[in-house]
């Protein structure tokens, strides 16, 4: 499953953009997943080893601290790439956000 | 009530569901397949000739929240505080996430149907054998996490609230459903562990 870029193709974007956001691209954004009272914590962590291809070990952890902590941030990257990391965990039905990292 | 295993020489994952069962599962995500069909993924209302040059084109689609609020937990917002990006973000995403779920939904019907479920009730003796390859399982796996999304989100489901469900009278239609949404819980979690097996 793909990901239409909205950068790319929205014609009204560009205009919209401030300068930050435009020189800054490579400024690393985060994937957060959110805890829910319904998703199992065994699929959760399936989800991390499928999806992300993380061990075992990490993705326990990250499940864990979802259910602890009430989220985790499971990836950081480009915008874009968070933006797709965030459709496929829609797509799991994992309650994710995404946000620019501190 | 028998959950997933892993078939140790097909490596296929299987579970033989009673004809109730079967049809249960058929029905619920049938529900599911028309709920997200029903409420249309519709572009909002825009002023911009530009932007509505695109409505009902290939880019379209919706920027608010549904109203619904299983949709609004199937979809959620993707950006907490930035409405906009949100927006921007709802709209490129939610026609293929919807179309992405009720295809999951629907190999369910398709397998179960596939493997003797008739259209009409059948006889009480009735079994049915599911038996899925590795890629059809992780689709069941989505779709069975959409249904209890969906039906937790209808019972208001809440975590360690197991007590209160536990103690309604058993003819309370509201403990009847959460029952079926813990047996989805288990048919999941079996699936999983047999996957991962």
């Amino acid at each position: 499953m793909t990901t239409a870029s909205p950068v790319e193709v929205d014609p009204g974007v560009e205009e919209d953009l401030t300068p930050d956001e435009i020189t800054l691209t490579d400024t690393p954004w985060v994937t957060v997943v959110w805890n829910d009272p319904v998703n199992l914590m065994s699929y959760v962590t399936y989800v991390f080893q499928k999806y992300f291809g993380y061990s075992k070990k990490k993705s326990e952890k990250l499940m864990l601290e979802v259910h602890e902590d009430g989220r985790s941030v499971v990836s950081s990257g480009t915008r874009e790439e968070m933006e797709r990391d965030v459709q496929a965990m829609h797509e799991y039905g994992l309650w994710a956000t995404l946000a620019k990292s501190d | 009530m028998a959950g997933f295993v892993r078939h140790r020489r097909s490596k296929h994952i299987i579970a033989t569901l009673s004809g109730f069962e079967a049809d249960l599962l058929r029905s619920l995500a049938a529900q599911l397949v028309e709920l997200l069909r029903n409420e249309e993924a519709m572009p909002s209302e825009s002023a911009d000739p530009l932007e509505a040059l695109f409505v009902g084109g290939e880019f379209s689609g919706p920027t608010t929240a549904p109203d619904d609020p299983v949709l609004a937990r199937l979809f959620p917002n993707a950006y907490r505080d930035d409405d906009e990006a949100a927006a921007e973000f709802r709209r490129y995403t939610e026609g293929s996430l919807r179309d992405g779920k009720a295809q999951a939904a629907g190999t369910i019907i398709d397998t179960l149907e596939e493997a003797g479920l008739p259209a009409e009730p059948g006889p009480e003796e009735l079994t049915i054998d599911v038996d899925l390859d590795l890629p059809t399982a992780e689709i069941w796996m989505r779709a069975l996490t959409d249904l209890r999304l969906a039906l937790g989100t209808r019972l208001g489901v809440e975590e360690g609230d197991e007590e209160y469900w536990y103690a309604l009278p058993d003819d309370d239609p509201r403990g009847q459903a959460h029952h079926i949404y813990e047996w989805l819980g288990y048919l999941q979690e079996t699936l999983v562990h047999a996957v991962l097996r």
